[in-house]
């Protein structure tokens, strides 16, 4: 039997040596191993959260009564709803497109007097649906306050209608899908993933290819500017993105039957916008790293908070304070909101305005780090 | 800045670069003229590469300044790149393009005029128009080479920065691109060229010797050679590495260089080497003086500098 065949522990040490030489070697990766599950776990454990609480909620109060005060009231005890203002019917409806309320609670004009009637006078619920696993906790809250409130409220001149369910009825209507269908949410939710992984790591792999290659000292000691050689780079995979959001949006409307009914060139914008964003973080990103492996590694590094704070995996209301802010920093974030305002919502210009100028922001703060980094020299 | 910016191609005072903490060029000085084949000779890791990248605007020096075409190095490398050829020491052409693909790519960099003539101009050139469509990573070292010339003098450079461009060659393919040197300087371009073969050195109008970042000689190959007051003879016969052991140990033989079948020994005192050496070889071997050949001189020079590097500071 030849020596090589038998398991030599000499020559295992060796390569497990050489194994944690070379880690060493690549700080990337390192921090990478480090941070990955420290953020994961942070993520996980306080930024998601599959039955969101505070979502805000807007108010409209047609009478001023003893009934609609303690309806308020029990509504500003929940955890469920943060109740942000109250406001007339138009604004409110307004607020819900945007996206700025998930809930328009609207109590009617003469409410109590119909009660009193034994009229059933109904509360009506509007709810944002476009993502259902956000308000299914809270709607369900929401119809044991008002019985409660009755409950307890229905003494005196109308106690003679407490304890009937029929004294009042309560309405909802999930608005934008009333089906309650989660892929309405996933599916143009995906459309922003798909492009943000592909894009970023595109434009981040071919420039590091370049260093990787040893082409990168040719191509800077020709006579081409950063500027050039990034604008240049980022041209392929800019009509790259656009097939990817063609063949996305083709999808959605044939396979998974999800409603167009916004602005189709709102969104057009939003998306050359948002694949701009990523092209331009790639490029920036790629200034870190020396090789393919690592521009993959930095990829998801950028990746996985995205997914998870932007509002696709896990209700962005949900999400505490801290993370809704990191959250907003991402173009996917509010790319996912545009997308779903223009599918689902009929959003247009003005509502897709708060999403669009992010992106923008960010498109022009990365593109300047991306040129403050880009290394003009070898050093 | 200089008077003679009209006759030097290069002129670099003092420059020196660091990564980290070690002193990769250290204080070096050069000027090369026009139309100059001027080699760059050291050991490997010596700074020959770094020193060429400063020069071209690759890297930015600590310290120093100096000048490329009249150009100044640290603050107008954008003119510079427009007008010099540098062909890197690996391959650095894009080997998922075609050759032709790659010399337009160079080409439009340039803003060459009549770009598509020029480009099959040098295809002809390079008698390469039958593989003109052929992917560059398909091609052997060789031919990777002279495309790599050839795209560096699409542009028609004034200066040529060539970082051992014959490394990996065989011995015709490097005389051909030499005699090319050759032409090339005829018609007044100036070329700063590494090289670690001695033959190549002996083809250089001028020579520089750099060793650990230091600028050990400058001149002409006969100029060193002289300005190190060596002496040689060697040592004809068998067992010779035997006979190079005791010699090292000698105070009069400074080094000792095999070649195959005969020895090479150097000292500074010619009548003490002779002699010593004729005493310690004994009888078999056969021991004449030769002329000191400028590969002595070199690794003379590598061990000196080895040698004071090694001295506490």
């Amino acid at each position: 039997m030849s020596r090589e065949s038998t398991f030599s522990f000499t020559r295992w040490w060796g390569v497990v040596v050489k194994e944690f030489l070379q880690l060493k070697r690549d700080p990337v990766t390192f921090v990478m191993i480090l941070i990955m599950p420290v953020m994961q776990l942070l993520l996980f454990g306080y930024a998601m959260n599959t039955d969101p609480k505070n979502l805000p909620t807007a108010l409209i109060i047609g009478e001023q009564s003893q009934f609609t005060r303690r309806i308020e009231a029990s509504l500003r005890n929940s955890d469920y709803f943060a109740i942000t203002k109250t406001l007339d019917e138009n604004t409110a409806r307004h607020a819900l497109a945007k996206g700025e309320v998930q809930f328009v609670v609207s109590i009617p004009v003469d409410f109590s007097r119909r009660l009193v009637r034994g009229e059933r006078p109904a509360i009506l619920i509007e709810a944002d649906a476009t993502d259902p696993m956000t308000i299914g906790g809270a709607l369900s809250a929401l119809q044991g306050i008002v019985e409660s409130v009755a409950e307890k409220e229905l003494t005196g001149a109308l106690g003679h209608v407490r304890g009937t369910s029929e004294a009042l009825s309560i309405q909802v209507h999930r608005m934008y899908n009333p089906e309650g269908l989660t892929h309405y949410n996933v599916v143009p939710g995906l459309m922003g993933v798909i492009l943000a992984l592909t894009t970023v790591m595109m434009t981040g792999l071919s420039i590091t290819k370049e260093r990787e290659r040893g082409t990168m000292e040719n191509l800077l000691a020709l006579p081409v500017s950063p500027m050039e050689i990034m604008m240049g780079k980022i041209v392929p995979y800019i009509f790259i993105g656009h097939f990817q959001a063609g063949v996305i949006i083709l999808l959605t409307r044939l396979l998974f039957r999800v409603p167009f009914v916004g602005n189709p060139f709102a969104l057009y914008v939003a998306t050359v916008l948002f694949i701009a964003s990523n092209l331009m973080l790639g490029v920036t990103l790629s200034s870190f790293t020396k090789n393919q492996l690592q521009a993959m590694q930095l990829t998801m590094f950028y990746f996985l908070p995205n997914m998870m704070l932007s509002g696709f995996t896990f209700p962005f209301a949900g999400m505490p304070k801290w993370a809704q802010v990191i959250g907003n920093i991402f173009p996917l974030t509010h790319f996912n909101r545009s997308v779903r305002g223009v599918l689902l919502k009929g959003n247009d210009w003005g509502d897709l305005w708060p999403h669009l100028w992010p992106v923008a922001l960010f498109c022009v703060v990365v593109m300047a780090l991306s040129v403050l980094f880009f290394r003009r020299t070898l050093d | 800045m200089t008077t003679c910016q009209n006759t030097l191609a290069i002129d670099v005072q003092n420059l020196g670069k660091s990564f980290g903490s070690k002193k990769v060029v250290d204080n070096v000085s050069l000027t090369v003229e026009r139309g100059e084949i001027y080699g760059f000779l050291g050991p490997n890791g010596s700074g020959k590469t770094t020193c060429i990248r400063l020069m071209c605007g690759l890297l930015t020096p600590d310290s120093g300044s100096g000048t490329c075409l009249g150009f100044n190095i640290l603050r107008e490398s954008t003119h510079i790149k427009r007008r010099i050829g540098y062909m890197t020491q690996k391959f650095s052409f894009w080997d998922d393009l075609t050759i032709r693909e790659n010399l337009d790519f160079v080409a439009r960099l340039f803003a060459i005029k009549g770009r598509k003539a020029a480009v099959d101009q040098t295809l002809e050139k390079l008698r390469l128009q039958d593989r003109a469509n052929q992917l560059t990573g398909t091609l052997s070292g060789g031919w990777k080479q002279r495309l790599a010339l050839a795209a560096c003098m699409l542009h028609k450079p004034k200066l040529l920065l060539l970082d051992e461009p014959t490394s990996g060659v065989d011995p015709t393919a490097r005389r051909d691109f030499w005699d090319e040197l050759h032409s090339l300087a005829a018609r007044g371009i100036s070329v700063l060229v590494s090289t670690h073969y001695m033959d190549e050195a002996e083809r250089c109008h001028k020579l520089a010797y750099i060793a650990y970042g230091k600028l050990m000689a400058t001149g002409t190959a006969p100029e060193i050679i002289a300005a190190k007051g060596l002496h040689t003879v060697v040592v004809h016969g068998e067992h010779l590495q035997a006979l190079s052991e005791k010699l090292d140990h000698t105070p009069e033989v400074e080094q000792t260089v095999m070649f195959g079948t005969s020895l090479h020994a150097s000292g500074l005192d010619k009548d003490a080497l002779l002699s010593t050496v004729t005493d310690i070889a004994g009888t078999g071997l056969y021991v004449e003086p030769v002329e000191t050949s400028l590969e002595d001189v070199f690794v003379y020079m590598m061990h000196r500098s080895q040698n004071n590097l090694r001295l506490p500071q």
